[in-house]
Order: C-alpha cells, then sequence, then structure tokens
C-alpha cells in the first residue's frame, strides 16, 4: 500500500507508477508529469501531497469554449487594454504553500503568463497575461490540467464590497488607536499627584490638542454606532448602539465643555479607548470566512453560457439570454441550466446537486427535464421550455425573498438587555439630575451627563462580539462554518430540527451492497467485474469495487443500454448487468426500494446485488442528542425505507415522504407559524427553498467549497456526528454571555453610585470604563477557550 | 518647561505621519491577505532573478 505522491490518496492494489512513484490515478500522475516537466516539482518538496484530485477528467473539447465569448470575456476579465489583460479568478482548492508558490510560478508553465498573485484568504489569484500568447479559455484550461479548477462565476460583487468593508473598519480601528495613544500621552499629568499643579498654557494646550485629536474620533470612527442608533430609532426599536451613540455624545459634550471652560482636561482618552476597543471587537466579530459564500442563488451552481443550436450552427449564449423555444446542445459532464424538452439523443442525467441521489436517471426523447441535472454520456439536445429564472428548482429563489422581512424583527439578547438598560439609564440620570437641580443646576447637568459617561454600555457591546466570535472560531476549526455570530444566538433557541435525508442522512456515494442468489463462483465475479469495470455508472463502479479484486480480462462486444444496464463477452460468456426490466424483460414491482442490479450469465438469471442506503456514522448519536427537540424528517424519496428509518428516530418523529421542493418550503413554513425555531439540515438544491425559509439553514458539504446552496452555517459531513454537541456549545456560550453581563452591571453599579452623588472624578472614570471593558473581554475570550478544551473541540 | 508644546507639535507630526503610512498600507491592499506574505517571503526564487527585481520594486 502506498500513498499517492500527488493528493496523498491511498493508491489501492494497482497503484500507477510513474519515474519510480505511485499515483493514485491517472490525472495525479498526468499533473506530476506535466510538473517536473517544466521543472516545478518543487511542488512536491515545500508540503507533502500537496495536489488536488478530480473525480472525472473533463479538460478536453469544447468544456471552455465559451469563454471565448467576447461578451463573456469582457465581463470576466478586471481590466484589458488589447494587449495586456488581467484576470481574478476564484479557485476554491488553494489549500497550501505549495498552492501558492505553484500559481506564483504560473509564468514557468506559459510564457504568456507575466505574473500571477495568490490572495490566500479569498482564494483567488490574478493573473496579468499577454491577449496575444495565452488566451482567457487556454489559461482557465491550463488551471485545470494542474487540477486549480477556477469556479467562474460573476457574482463578485459582493466579495468586493465585504473587502472594502473590511479595510474601512482596519482605517476606523488605526485611527482611533492613533488619537486613544495620543490623548493618553497629554492626559498623563492628570493621574499623577500634583498634576493640578500644571501651568495654565500647557494645559490649556493639552486640552486643545486632545479635543482635535478626538474630532475624527467622533466623527468617522463612532460613524457606525450613530447610523445604527438613528436606523433603529426610525423602527422605533432601541438596539444597543443607542446607549453606546447616547454615551459618546455624553462624553464628548461634558469634556469638550471642560476643555473650552478651562474646567478640566475632560475624558477625551476615555472616549478614544473605548472606541478603540468596541472598534476591535465589531472587527473581530465580522471575521468571518471570506472564501466561503453563503448566499449562493441558483446562479452560482449553474454554467454561464450553453451551446445553443441555431440553424444548424452552434453559438454561445449566456444563460439570461435564452428563450423559451431556443434549441441547446448539453454534453457529457455539462449542467442542464432550464427545464426542458429532450428532443435527441439519450439523456443519463445524474441529479446528485438537486437531491443528493447519485443514480443517474435514464431519460428518453421526448421527457422533460428539470434544470439542475448533470448529463453523463453522449451529448443531447434540448428545447428550452422555461426560462432559466422560471424553472422549478431556481423559483425556490425568486419566491421567497420575504425572508429578509423576518431577519429584521429577531430580538437578539443584547438588543433586548440594551432596551431597558437604555430606559432605566435615562431614568436614573434624569431622576438624579432633578434631585440636584434644586439645590445646584450646574451640579446638576454635572451628573446627569457622568451618568450617561459612566454607564455608556461598552462592556454590554464588547460581550457578544468576543464570546459568540471565539465560538464560531472553534466551530471552524471544528468543520462547522457559521455565516455570522448571531446564527449561534439562534442556534440556542432552535427547538426543532428538520431532516432531509438523501445526502444529509445517507451518503451518496456510499451503499452497503449484498449479494442474493446462489453464491457466485470465483469465475462468475471475475467475468462481473471485469464487465462492470468498464462503465462509469456509480451503481456499476461500486459493484466492481465490492467484487474481489481479481485480473481483468479482455472484454467482447461490450454495450451499454442507458439507463437498462450494460453487455459484455467474458471468456465466451455472456455477462449481462442491469436492470431487472433489462435481464428479466419484466417490470420491477419493487420500483425504487432499493437499488438493485441483477445479473445474467449466458441468459439465465443468476440472482442480483442488493444496494442499501448507507446511513452517516453518527447520526444516532446525533439523534439521541437532539431527542428534546421535535424531528422531522422530509424527503423526496418514496416511503421504502420508513421502517429503516423508523428504528433510528424516536416514535414521535414525524416522516415525510414524497416531498416537492415546495413542499419542504412550505412545511418549514408551517412549522415557523405555528411558533416553533426551526433548524433545517439539508444538502441539495431542492432544500434550498427550507434552507432560506428556516430560522437556521445547516448544509451539510463534502467539499464546502462549492455545492452548498443559500444557508446560515456550513457543516463539513465527516462532522456530522457532532452536531448535537455544536448546540450543547452554543447554550453554554450564551451563559458565558449572561455572566459577562452580570460583571459590567456590577462596574455599573459601582460608577452609578460615584456618579449619583456627583463624585465622580476623571481619575475614577478613567479607571473604571477601560477596567470593566478589559475584564469582560478577557473573561469571554478565556471562558470560551477553557470551554472549548473541556468539549474537546 | 513650556518648550514640552512645541515638542509636543513635533512629535504629533511625527505621529501623524505613521498613521498616514498605516491608511495607506490599508487602502493599497496590504492587509487584505495576511496569510500568503508570510509564506511568499520564503521561496528563493534562485533560477528567477527578473522575478525577484519585479517583487523588489513592489515592495519599495
Amino acid at each position: 500500500m502506498a500513498d499517492c505522491i500527488h493528493c496523498g490518496q491511498d493508491c489501492g492494489k494497482n497503484p500507477i507508477i510513474w519515474n519510480d512513484k505511485p499515483f493514485c490515478c491517472n490525472g495525479c500522475s498526468m499533473v506530476y508529469q506535466i510538473l517536473a516537466d517544466k521543472q516545478l516539482d518543487r511542488y512536491y518538496e515545500m508540503m507533502p501531497t500537496p495536489g488536488i484530485r478530480i473525480e472525472q477528467e473533463n479538460t478536453s473539447g469544447t468544456r471552455y469554449a465559451y469563454l471565448d465569448s467576447e461578451e463573456i470575456k469582457l465581463k470576466l476579465l478586471d481590466f484589458s487594454d488589447g494587449g495586456i489583460a488581467r484576470l481574478n479568478l476564484f479557485i476554491p482548492a488553494i489549500h497550501c504553500s505549495s498552492c501558492i508558490w505553484l500559481l506564483e510560478n504560473l509564468n514557468s508553465l506559459h510564457k504568456g503568463i507575466m505574473h500571477s498573485h495568490v490572495n490566500f484568504v479569498r482564494k483567488e489569484v490574478s493573473i496579468t497575461f499577454r491577449e496575444s500568447d495565452i488566451s482567457l479559455r487556454q489559461i482557465v484550461e491550463l488551471l485545470h490540467t494542474i487540477h486549480y479548477i477556477p469556479d467562474i462565476s460573476y457574482n463578485k460583487t459582493s466579495k468586493d464590497t465585504h473587502q472594502k468593508a473590511n479595510r474601512l473598519m482596519i482605517m476606523k480601528i488605526g485611527v482611533a488607536g492613533f488619537a486613544f495613544g495620543n490623548i493618553m500621552l497629554l492626559s498623563f499629568p492628570d493621574y499623577l499627584p500634583g498634576g493640578e499643579a500644571i501651568d495654565k498654557l500647557m494645559a490649556g494646550t493639552f486640552g486643545i490638542v486632545s479635543f482635535i485629536l478626538a474630532l475624527p474620533v467622533v466623527t468617522f470612527c463612532s460613524s457606525d454606532f450613530f447610523l445604527s442608533a438613528f436606523k433603529s430609532l426610525r423602527k422605533k426599536i432601541i438596539n444597543i448602539d443607542l446607549p453606546l451613540s447616547i454615551g459618546i455624545l455624553a462624553l464628548f459634550l461634558e469634556s469638550s465643555y471642560e476643555i473650552f471652560s478651562g474646567s478640566g482636561t475632560g475624558y477625551m482618552d476615555s472616549l478614544a479607548g473605548l472606541l478603540f476597543f468596541m472598534l476591535i471587537g465589531r472587527w473581530y466579530q465580522s471575521r468571518t470566512y471570506q472564501s466561503l459564500s453563503f448566499d449562493r442563488d441558483y446562479r452560482s451552481y449553474f454554467p454561464i453560457a450553453v451551446t445553443r443550436l441555431l440553424d444548424g450552427k452552434e453559438e454561445f449564449v449566456q444563460l439570461k439570454d435564452l428563450k423559451t423555444g431556443d434549441h441547446i446542445l448539453v454534453r457529457n459532464g455539462e449542467l442542464i441550466p432550464v427545464d426542458s424538452v429532450l428532443t435527441e439523443g439519450e439523456g443519463n442525467i445524474d441529479y446528485s446537486f438537486v437531491t443528493g441521489e447519485s443514480i443517474p436517471v435514464a431519460k428518453k426523447t421526448g421527457d422533460f427535464v428539470f434544470a439542475g441535472g448533470k448529463q453523463s454520456g453522449a451529448a443531447i439536445k434540448l428545447r428550452v421550455e422555461k426560462e432559466v429564472a422560471q424553472s422549478y428548482l431556481t423559483q425556490l429563489w425568486n419566491e421567497d425573498k420575504l425572508g429578509d422581512a423576518g431577519e429584521m424583527q429577531m430580538q437578539t439578547i443584547v438588543n433586548k438587555v440594551s432596551h431597558y438598560f437604555t430606559i432605566i439609564i435615562l431614568a436614573i440620570a434624569s431622576g438624579a439630575g432633578i434631585y440636584w437641580a434644586f439645590s445646584d443646576i450646574g451640579k446638576a447637568v454635572y451628573v446627569f451627563s457622568s451618568i450617561l459617561i459612566v454607564a455608556c454600555p461598552c462592556a454590554l457591546a464588547l460581550t457578544i462580539p468576543f464570546t459568540f466570535g471565539n465560538v464560531m472560531r472553534v466551530f471552524g476549526r471544528n468543520g462547522f462554518y457559521i455565516k455570522n455570530t448571531e446564527v449561534i444566538e439562534k442556534l440556542t433557541h432552535a427547538d426543532t430540527v428538520v431532516f432531509d435525508k438523501t445526502g444529509t442522512l445517507t451518503h451518496s456515494r456510499s451503499m452497503n451492497i449484498s449479494w442474493e442468489g446462489n453464491e457466485l463462483t470465483t469465475h462468475e465475479q471475475q467475468w462481473i467485474r471485469s464487465v462492470a469495470r468498464n462503465s462509469t455508472h456509480p451503481l456499476s463502479v461500486m459493484v466492481s469495487e465490492w467484487l474481489p479484486s481479481s485480473t481483468l480480462l479482455t472484454v467482447l462486444k461490450y454495450k451499454e443500454f442507458s439507463g437498462l444496464g450494460i453487455f459484455g463477452e467474458v471468456d465466451g460468456h455472456k455477462v449481462m448487468l442491469g436492470s431487472k426490466k433489462f435481464i428479466s424483460g419484466k417490470d420491477s414491482s419493487e420500483e425504487g426500494k432499493i437499488s438493485m442490479v441483477y445479473i445474467s450469465i449466458d441468459n439465465k438469471l443468476r440472482g442480483c446485488f442488493n444496494l442499501e442506503n448507507h446511513y452517516r456514522e453518527g447520526l444516532q448519536q446525533v439523534l439521541n442528542g437532539l431527542k428534546n427537540m421535535n424531528q422531522h424528517l422530509l424527503t423526496g424519496d418514496n416511503n421504502s425505507e420508513e421502517s429503516n428509518l423508523k428504528s433510528y428516530f424516536p416514535s414521535t418523529t414525524q416522516l415525510h415522504f414524497n416531498q416537492s421542493p415546495v413542499d419542504k418550503l412550505e412545511y418549514i413554513n408551517t412549522l415557523k407559524n405555528n411558533g416553533n425555531n426551526v433548524i433545517m439540515i439539508g444538502d441539495g438544491l431542492n432544500d434550498a427553498g427550507a434552507l432560506l425559509k428556516a430560522d437556521i439553514g445547516i448544509t451539510i458539504a463534502d467539499d464546502i467549497y462549492h455545492f452548498s446552496p443559500a444557508c446560515d452555517a456550513i457543516l463539513q459531513s465527516s462532522k456530522f456526528g457532532r452536531l448535537q454537541e455544536y448546540l450543547l456549545f452554543s447554550k453554554s456560550a450564551l451563559k458565558i454571555v449572561y455572566l459577562s453581563y452580570l460583571i459590567s452591571f456590577l462596574y455599573n453599579i459601582v460608577g452609578l453610585t460615584f456618579a449619583i452623588q456627583g463624585l465622580l472624578s476623571p481619575v475614577v472614570a478613567a479607571i473604571l470604563m477601560p477596567l470593566s471593558s478589559i475584564s469582560v473581554v478577557t473573561f469571554a475570550s478565556l471562558s470560551v477557550s477553557i470551554l472549548s478544551k473541556a468539549r474537546k473541540f | 518647561m513650556s518648550v514640552i508644546v512645541i515638542l509636543i507639535g513635533f512629535s504629533l507630526v511625527v505621529a501623524l505621519g505613521f498613521l498616514w503610512a498605516f491608511l495607506w498600507a490599508v487602502k493599497s491592499g496590504q492587509y487584505d491577505d495576511d496569510v500568503s506574505p508570510s509564506i511568499r517571503i520564503l521561496y528563493d526564487n534562485e533560477n528567477d532573478k527578473s522575478k525577484q527585481s519585479i517583487t523588489n520594486q513592489k515592495n519599495v
């Protein structure tokens, strides 16, 4: 047994040897040869087995031909002056330092490429090239041959806005930090004994310089807080930013008054410091997975162009330009982008994107074909029945944009707390102000503003970013990627969980296989395996992998009957594999129960292989762990697996079969209307509507960068068994948040007792405010990391 | 002691210079990717001198 030099996978029993090195497949060895040929074999020295394995070689032919179209080129290129062009490609496979090295040495692979630069965080490579030497299409094909397959789609804009927002945030932190440090220096005399004796000129200058430094902090750095407070006020909600804004303004106005009236030096240092910490908190919270996409719609799955047949000529058109009645050509491995009718050829359509089911469906001429399937086999011709946006699956996205409106109403804990907080603080401040107003108006104003200053809920504002931000990172390390910190809070409220079956509870690619019939002789096994090896149909592949290994014999007269089975002659024996109809001529009575592959040898039925769905490991633990939640199962399949499923699920579980994508969406809707907080766990495009509709949509994915429909969280399929642990962890994190709130309230009580009495000196304020923020941040971060160690995350 | 006022003026000028440099660095995208530069610096471009000079120019 050896591991592949390229991708590190087990090479199996018959490794491909090239240059004395073992490879698992031809694809991997091809890449090695290309790189060795160009003296780029350092790729393999930097990191062991850095390569990427791809299942299906599909570079040849016209897969990328549409990239030659001028219109599409124009949209994809960042810049082009006719001679030199620049291009940004998203390559999800980028994962290690070898990848960066190789992609930045693309110029050694082709001299037309002038320069390439990798952005690791965004998993993008930006390529500058000479258009006379290499075309866009050739670059993409080149990347494909070395197994770095770019993900080509138009929607780059969301990433760009994210990048801009991120840069602005860092700039704000920089400005706030700068002001904080410098004002701190100027305020230093205040903290020293005898600081009051400082001479008037210096005190005045220090004050004015502090004021000038604080100006950008209040205008530029705090703008987000003011804006958000203003927006929420207009909606008549009190969110955390309102008390924050009041605090910031009170601090600034009081300090400016002190500085210009010469009565003191103000609290500008605290102001800048608080802003600095709070911005760091926001930034920490917003650091999400830039390379993951949580809001894909159908456009990111479907090709950007298709081959249209017009007057016998092939041309590439963009998907949105397809009209009803157009004729299109779909080749092997291409996705069918629209609902259409098969007009020519034999369809063998793999709907694994849509349903998670990997076994292709056979279609005949005249059959209706839904969008989202992948053709395997020869090219087929189709007549477009509905425009792309009107197709069965894509409609899910159009129908359900109402999800956004519901989002706004969600009351997060922090908003709930700050609602009461603001009211109470305003009440205390006005109460104390009125009390003092009887004796001393000046004192009353001072007390009023110092209460607002000291009660500034910075600690409140910092708790969530640091607690949930850390939880998010802990989850990310463990293969559970969350869109934003709000999802964690929603997870703790969830009381209902809905599962999809195929692809979610079951593996899409592996099955339990058993043989039914008389024992096969070793010879027979060898014949069947030899014939089955010729087909790429998943069932044939599984059968041939299951049979014990033996030398492959030559197969004569091999023929594949699409949707039925295969035939071949081995050692003079006629071997047939396929459906019951193909072998015995009788229609199968137990259609769909479990997949069966019937075998006949020399026209005599020998028996059949039963291929059963294989449930994911840990399913039982997950279901036990979630047993105090309502569990539901929705599946597009028929009820053949019902008894099997019932053994896993508790008896209260509602199992629903034959559910269409729209049914699933409606079902979630009903659950939500009954007041449930719903988690939907699904994988395929057919769950997309339900995932969007649910309070929390969790997508299970083998390849987290690729096929995840819009959702709130992505769970790596290998981590499925830990699902209930993530939920428990979120609940514990919520307790940490409450404890942090308690700590910050204690500080507030101490501060308020000073402030109400009109005794708040700059020193007390300067110590109390940063101290409360720092202790809350430390507490939140430390307890999350202790918790993650205790829970073995 | 009032000379401190002038010194503060100078120190602020220096500090503003660094702030400007920081803002410029953020704007030019140097904080967008914090992983690959740390790896990239370890590659030696022995068989590619011309490329080295390009990268040098970029970093100035």
